[in-house]
Parts: structure tokens; sequence; C-alpha cells
């Protein structure tokens, strides 16, 4: 059908557009309510006819108005890869870049009804690239429609794909086998494809699916049924996104809990507690635990713009007021006092890796959980998947787009529930502290049963006391800087000072630590993170035992000196940016290293194949081209004495 | 995923959406805004807003970027909603577009870079907002189709929409580095018919333009136009003839279409909406034909 064709079958198609009100605006208003809403996504390969198979769905379900047709029209003849035909992906792809590529980005969010549901559908772009879009869209999406070229079968996408959406929970598969137009609507061919699929599925652990035959282009099985596959019994695309039926209650039948979003005192009079409901149901009167502090009250009043409320049950917003006082604020979760969460800080988790720079494992992330952010730094992975066999490969790290298992550690601990039982409490995502980019979404399994079990030993003779013992106030004085600007040599001076005046001090340096406490590691990305945490963590042992620690190390990535920071007591951590430009310390060479690494014999060489960051606000700076030595060292001492000492 | 999305009461479960993406916002952002701009969506914006923080006043300043050509109407009811709700609401115009007289009529897409994208700009710079609440919704145009919820803006508050940040859940990144920003669309997921719907359920008061009544208009290019005040040149010969018209959406007066109706009640209006054949934006076709895509000034700056 030409474009002209089009245009006059649809003049007699739009006016059908909606169904004129007949039963009283107040009725109408109301079945519409009654709608169930279902939210889907569409994915799969490139160029299996995701954005062309929305379209038709749009357009055959008649909610394509009249001045987006005829943009539509123009559209085609501009980018349309359809020839003189109606280019219905046009209708979804809506960027520019993704009109001059003919490819999907990402994912488009398009709403539609028909008289028995309203649909919000997802369409996610099939690259592999884009990944970390379609997992976007299949977050929120209740079902995955699955589509398949009839031509080229199930491919890595396809299994990619389906793996995923099984993955963050959703249960309702449709797979669409689409062009069948392209294959002479071959009923063999279609059951070969399903026969495959299934085969896959069986081994994701998706118990069933619907296969349905379909052409995008010339709309065979999408609205009605198809004349041209009479061999095909079972319900249309639409028709089954109409009628299967919808699990909704699964959440509200759990325990309540609901994280506390933001704390809401306006006055003396008033205070309540704002969140969502995740899970459950709440009542005035209701025994609440508060975690993780496991404060116990009860619910007084739940409170909204529209009156108060007798109850209420997942999925609303609401205000809680309870009737005992009780420390309580964003992050923590108000659960059913008799069936509260498990509280941990070391998980099993499963991770989605969704940035261009890989998991660095030891590195420390911003974790956001519910309403919570915590820092967490993420294990060497134990495997990752082969997407196509689902077998576990060995590594070391996560790139983007790969899924992996691993061990995950946060700074507190949170309360939280397994991901399979409730998204909302188990899901997460990994930001950058650097680059503020979302950079991995992850599932958690189950708490490690460590996390639980290791209680913290009271020790009576505190650090305090140690301290006082020596008359000094402990601190890690922390050099950082490139190869051969002179860290060790000042970090020495500055010890031989300390020691004149009768300070306990302890040197530790790169060089010496790397042939004993980390001689198993070497100068990849994580090994230097692991190196620095190691670092860091007998550093910190060292204060609480009263000493002034003096570290000379390159710690080159302000993520790991600021992990460290993170570990001390505040005011503790003294960086000393020990200041030399590479220029300097290169013509210097005193080691012959930088030599060797211009010449290719040494990698991941700090200053010339891999990065310093250095300090934006050093407590120290140190210019080494106006300063000698023995300057340096004087005056970092006198810098110490300041503190305390 | 979201069972809960699915339960039946399907405006409720949108309200909830927006009062907690609203509420993340508050405790994610130093120094928060909502844009008012007075039309229908911004209507339910600061409805929700009062129901998201309730009993307390929704804690962040309205703030409308003015262009000086809206409808009489908009600035009638814009005052007189701040004036009642207890919360500062923040006037911007470019002085630079006031000075240089830049007006819909002779500049064309001047105009709109002027006074509504440098005009936004210069607001969020001069005030630092981090975080700017927006009405804008998914299903109103192809590329706002693409948004995320939380959407990202460069220190020069440009949208790079092959780059956008992975939002999954409800777990919203608001990490920002200094002169970074965030515009946040609590309406994203809200359809036009959900907006009518919900205004009439919970009785907001809108602008009137959006009911029927006799107006003077001047048809151009099959667009009708509606003299709202002197400023508009008229052609010689060309007089304004009342017409029963109303609108579906309100930019500046100027450059927005109105549709011939005779509904005058918001049940009328949605018994209208049920049978129309064209879309929200249609209304703002003069817009569309002057200057770039919506595309296009998202990724300058727009919403």
């Amino acid at each position: 059908m030409d474009i002209s064709e089009l245009a006059n079958d649809m003049t007699d198609q739009i006016y059908k557009t909606g169904t004129p009100i007949t039963e009283g605006i107040d009725a109408y208003l109301e079945s519409n309510q009654d709608k169930s809403l279902l939210r889907f996504i569409t994915c799969g390969s490139v160029n299996d006819g995701k954005s062309t198979l929305i379209g038709r769905l749009l357009y055959d379900s008649n909610i394509v108005f009249q001045d987006q047709l005829t943009q539509l029209e123009a559209d085609s003849k501009k980018f349309g890869t359809q020839g003189q035909n109606i280019d219905f992906a046009l209708l979804v792809d809506g960027l520019s870049a993704e009109r001059d590529q003919g490819i999907t980005i990402d994912v488009a969010y398009r709403f539609f009804a028909t008289q028995k549901r309203k649909f919000i559908v997802a369409d996610s772009p099939g690259h592999e690239q884009y990944t970390r879009n379609m997992v976007s869209g299949a977050s929120t999406a209740q079902l995955a429609v699955i589509v398949i070229d009839a031509r080229k079968g199930i491919l890595e996408q396809s299994r990619r794909h389906s793996y995923l959406c099984h993955l963050l929970g959703i249960r309702n598969i449709v797979l669409a086998v689409n062009k069948m137009d392209l294959v002479g609507y071959d009923q063999d061919v279609f059951e070969a494809i399903v026969a495959d699929y299934t085969k896959f599925a069986t081994i994701v652990g998706i118990s069933e699916h619907t296969a349905i035959p379909i052409s995008g282009l010339r709309g065979d099985n999408i609205v009605g049924c198809s004349d041209s596959m009479v061999w095909y019994s079972g319900l249309s695309l639409l028709a089954h996104l109409e009628t299967f039926e919808l699990d909704h209650h699964l959440e509200v039948s759990q325990d309540f809990r609901m994280p506390v979003q933001w704390v809401n005192c306006p006055s003396s009079e008033f205070c309540g507690f704002s969140g969502r409901v995740a899970s459950g149901t709440i009542e005035p009167g209701d025994e609440v635990r508060i975690l993780p502090s496991g404060k116990i009250s009860k619910v007084d009043r739940i409170v909204t713009f529209d009156g108060e409320l007798n109850t209420a049950s997942a999925g609303q917003s609401v205000t809680l007021t309870l009737k005992e006082e009780v420390d309580c604020s964003r992050g923590q979760i108000i659960t059913a006092a008799a069936a509260p969460l498990e509280v941990a800080d070391q998980f099993e988790i499963t991770l989605i890796w969704m940035d261009d720079r890989a998991l660095i494992p030891g590195r420390s992330y911003h974790l956001k959980i519910g309403t919570q952010t915590v820092s967490a730094s993420v294990a060497e992975p134990k495997y990752k998947l082969n997407i196509n066999t689902l077998g576990h490969m060995a590594t070391k790290t996560l790139e983007l787009n790969e899924i992996g298992v691993t061990n995950l550690t946060t700074d507190k601990s949170i309360p939280f529930a397994p991901y399979a039982e409730n998204c909302t409490l188990g899901g997460f995502i990994l930001i950058d502290k650097m680059t503020n980019a979302t950079v991995g979404a992850g599932l958690i399994n189950f708490a490690l049963r460590r996390a639980q079990n290791i209680h913290w030993q009271q020790i009576d003779i505190t650090r305090d006391h140690r301290a006082q013992l020596k008359k000094q106030q402990p601190i890690v004085l922390w050099m950082t800087g490139l190869s051969g600007s002179g860290k060790s040599t000042i970090a020495n001076a500055v010890e031989s000072k300390l020691t004149q005046v009768n300070r306990h001090t302890f040197l530790l340096d790169g060089d010496n630590v790397r042939h004993g406490l980390n001689k198993d590691l070497g100068f990849t990305e994580a090994d230097r993170i692991e190196n620095i945490r190691r670092v860091g963590e007998v550093a910190k042992l060292m204060t609480d035992a009263g000493l002034i620690v003096i570290t000379a190390f390159i710690s080159p990535f302000r993520s790991e000196r600021e992990m460290v920071r993170n570990m001390m007591v505040d005011g503790e951590f003294i960086e000393v940016f020990i200041d030399a430009p590479l220029s300097a310390v290169e013509k210097r060479d005193v080691k012959g290293l930088y030599a060797k690494a211009r010449a290719g014999q040494l990698a991941n060489f700090t200053g010339i194949d891999s990065p310093y960051e250095a300090p934006e606000n050093p407590e120290i700076r140190i210019d080494t081209t106006q300063t000698t030595i023995d300057e340096a060292a004087q005056v970092i001492f006198e810098t110490i004495l300041k503190f305390g000492n | 995923m979201t069972q809960m999305a699915s339960s039946k009461n399907n405006l409720l479960n949108l309200e909830s959406d927006a009062i907690e993406i609203m509420r993340e916002v508050v405790s994610e952002a130093k120094n928060p805004v909502m844009l008012y701009s007075a039309g229908k969506d911004s209507a339910v914006m600061l409805h929700l807003a009062k129901k998201a923080f309730f009993p307390s006043s929704p804690p962040f300043p309205l703030m409308h970027v003015d262009t000086t050509w809206k409808f009489k109407e908009i600035y009638k009811l814009r005052d007189k909603t701040a004036q009642g709700v207890g919360m500062d609401l923040i006037i911007h115009q470019n002085s630079e577009a006031m000075e240089k007289g830049i007006n819909p009529f002779e500049h064309g897409a001047l105009y709109t870079e002027m006074w509504k994208i440098e005009g936004l700009k210069q607001a969020l710079d001069k005030y630092g907002f981090d975080l700017t609440l927006d009405g804008a919704r998914r299903d109103e145009e192809i590329s706002r189709s693409k948004e995320r919820i939380f959407s990202f803006r460069s220190a020069q508050h440009l949208w790079d929409s092959k780059a956008q940040r992975p939002e999954l859940w409800s777990l919203y990144n608001a990490h920002i580095a200094a002169g970074e920003s965030i515009r946040v669309f609590p309406l994203a997921n809200w359809t036009e018919m959900d907006i009518w719907q919900y205004i009439y359920l919970e009785r907001i008061e809108i602008v009137p333009l959006y009911f029927a009544a006799p107006r003077p208009t001047v048809e151009r290019d099959g667009v009708l136009l509606m003299v709202d005040d002197e400023r508009f040149p008229l052609a010689q010969g060309e007089i304004p003839m009342m017409r029963s018209i109303r609108f579906r959406t309100l930019g500046c007066y100027p450059l927005t279409g109105a549709l011939d109706s005779e509904a005058t009640t918001l049940p009328e209006v949605i018994q209208e909406m049920c049978l129309t054949t064209t879309s929200e934006r249609q209304g703002r076709a003069i817009e569309r034909k002057q200057c770039a895509s919506m595309e296009f000034k998202k990724q300058h700056g727009y919403f």
C-alpha cells in the first residue's frame, strides 16, 4: 500500500479513534479508571522489527492522530526504509540521530489504550551497545515481547534480552516471531524457532511463554487474526496483551514495609514519616519496627492531603505518624514489628555493569537502595555469564553490559529483602563517586552469613587510652605523588624530625609493603586499589595503637585516597601532595622506571600510560620545584605539631 | 518491576508515582525549584506538590519563565495562585530580549530561542537551582518519549540524548558536579487524557481559556489565533471575528492555535477529547514551523 492509498484508508479509520461517551461522564470516567494498566517492553535484536511492530500496534489501534500521520507520511519519504510505503518505525524512533542511522538508541515510552486496557510500551534498542537502556525499560515492565526475525531465528541479543527480562523479574514472556511474510508464512519455520527458544528458556528458568507468528509490516496477527496463517489458532498479539491475567496483588499480600523518604516536620506539633509503601498493608494502631535501629512504635495516623486513611497498602504514597516518638530518618525502613527485615552489610549479588569503564573490584561506589545511599565495594566477580550458553566464565572484572555474580560489602548495615521477594527492597544501583554516572544495577540474592556472625569484639583499653599513654594525637600523614617525586625521601626526613622530639611513629613505604603484605598484588587498576585499601586498613590499626603513621604511596586515584580518608576518624587523615611535574621526575628518573615505561617495558605506569589524579584540596601541598627536601620536611613537621602534637 | 503499577485505580497510581518523585527531589536536591506556567500541567503539578508535602508547604519556590506574550488570563491565574499558596513565586524575563523588543510576530525562531530557551537558562543560572521540577510528559512529543524521569543536563544545560544515564525501577540518581543540573518530570507517564480526568476528579482550578467561549479570533494558514491584546498586528482589512473557541494547550498567545468548540465544562471537554483526530501539539503548530524540532530545543537547554 503506498502513502496516498494509506492516507485514504486512514481518513476512514481515524474517526474510529475515540468512542463517544454515551453512558454519562462519571460512568465513563469510572470505567476508564478501572481499566488495568499494563506496562510492557519490546526487545530483541537489531532489525528484528521492534519499532515497526509498535508503530503498527499504535496505528492499528487507531491512536495515531491526523497531524502525526501527516508528519509520518512526510518522514517516511525523507527517512523511511520502506521505499514508498509508510515506515511505521518512524512513529517510535524519535531522535534525529536514530533516524539518521535507522536504529533505536534509547527506550521510547509510548501510550495507548483499548476498550479493555491501558498500555505503556517501552520500545527498547536492539544493539548490544545500548543494553543499559533496554534494562532501564525492562525494570518497570510486567511483560516482555521478545521479537524474533523469522529468517534469522534466535540470536545472541534475543537470548541476552530474554535472560535480562527474566533476571529483572518479568514473568510474562511473549515470543513474537516477526517477518513471517518473508518466510512464506511457513508453519515449520515458526515451530522450529519456538522449539529452539523453548530449549533456551528452560535453561534460563522461564517456565512458560506465549509464541505468536506475526508480521509487523503487513499487520498479520497484530490486532486481528491473520488470513495468511490459518494454521495458527492462538490469539493475536493485541488480544493477548488485553486479556492475559495480571498478578498485581503480589506485594499487597506481603508483610508491611515502607522506606522513609522524607521526614515531614513543619512544626513541633506534627512529625510524620513520608514514603511509598513497598509491600503489605498498614492501619492505625499497628505495631511497627524501625530498621536498622530496631526501635518499636505504633502507627498513630495515616495522614494525606485528602484526609486521614483507615488503611494504606503497597503502592500508595502516604505520611505516617507514630504514637511513641522514635528516631527515624530518610533511608530507614518502617516494617511490621512482628516480621522485620533482615539487616546485613555483606551480600551475594547479581550485577549488570552499565559503564564504558569496567568495574573496579575494591573501589568504593555510592550504592542507592530504596531511599538510602551508602558506600559499597564489590569483590572480584565469582563469575560472569556467557549469554549464549549461560555458562559461568572466570573473570577479574565486568565490562560494559556484562552480567556477573559477586559479593558486595556496604560501609554500614542496611535492611533489605532478596530481589526475588521484593524489587524495591532488593534492587540497587551503583554510582561512580567521581563521574556521578550510574555504572551498575544490582540485585541482592542473599546476605552472606559472615555479615551477621562477625561482631565487633569489645576491648577495654580504647584508642584514646593508648594515645594518652603516648602523649600524642594519632594521625595518618598520607603522601601522594608521582613515582620519583620525593615521597619516600621526605617521609624519611619527617619521621626523623618526629623521633627527635619523642613522637612514636611508623613509616609505611610503597616499595617495602609490596615485598611483604602486598606481594601478591600487581599494578593493574584493581590491584592498585587493593594495595591502597590494605595499607589504609593497616594505617587505621596503627592509629588505633596511638601511632603517627606516615605513608609514601603513589596512590594515583582520588577515590581510593577518599576511601582511606573515610576509614579514619575525622581530622586524623592529612593528605600531603608532593607536587612534582612529570617532566622533572622523568628527567631525574632515579630508578630508571620512566625510561622503561616509555620503552613499553613497564605497563600501567603512573603518568605514562596510567593516570594520576592530583588531590583537589590536600591539607598540605609541597611544590618540589620551589622547595628543598629539608624545607618540605620542616613544613610538614610544623603542621603535625599544630594538630595537637 | 513494579507490580503495583497495574493495580486498579490508574490515576491514584500516577498520583503516588508523582508524589514519590517530588519527595525524592526534595530529599536529594540542595536547591530545588518547580517551574510554573499556570497551564493545565502546571496546575496538576502544583496540586500534587501540595499533596506530597502535606501538612507542610511544598519546600521549594515556583518559577515562571515569562515571555510577556502569554495570555492575559494566564497572568491573572498565576498571580492569584501565587498569593494563595504560600510559596515564593519567582518571575524571570530575559532582559536582553526585552530591550531588543524581540517578539513572536517579527522574530520567529529567535523569539523562542531568546525568551524561552535563553530565559530559562538565565533563570536557572541566576538562582543556582540544581533539581528543576517540570510538568513535561512523554506522550506530548516524540523526543520527550525518550526522556528519563531524572534527566541530566551539563553545566551548559545541554541534553545528550545519546548518553542518558540508565534509570532502573524508581531509583533516581541525583548526583551531579557543580554547575550541572537535573530536570525532573513527575508527569512523565501521564497522558493528556489522564491530566484532564485528574483535573476533573480533583476539581483543580484551571484557566478559563480551556473552556469554550466566544473570543476574538483571526485565522491564518488554517490556524485559529486569538487576538488577546492590542499588540496583535492585524493585516489590512483583517477583522477579528467572535468565534466559540477553546484551547487544548496554552503557550504564547500569538503562537497558540485554538479549536472551534462548544465544550464549556470539563465533561464536555473530555467528551471532545475522546473524538479528537489531532494531537495536543497541533495547537503549537506555528511554533513547530518557525523553529527547530523539540529535540533540537531540548538539546540546547529547553524542556
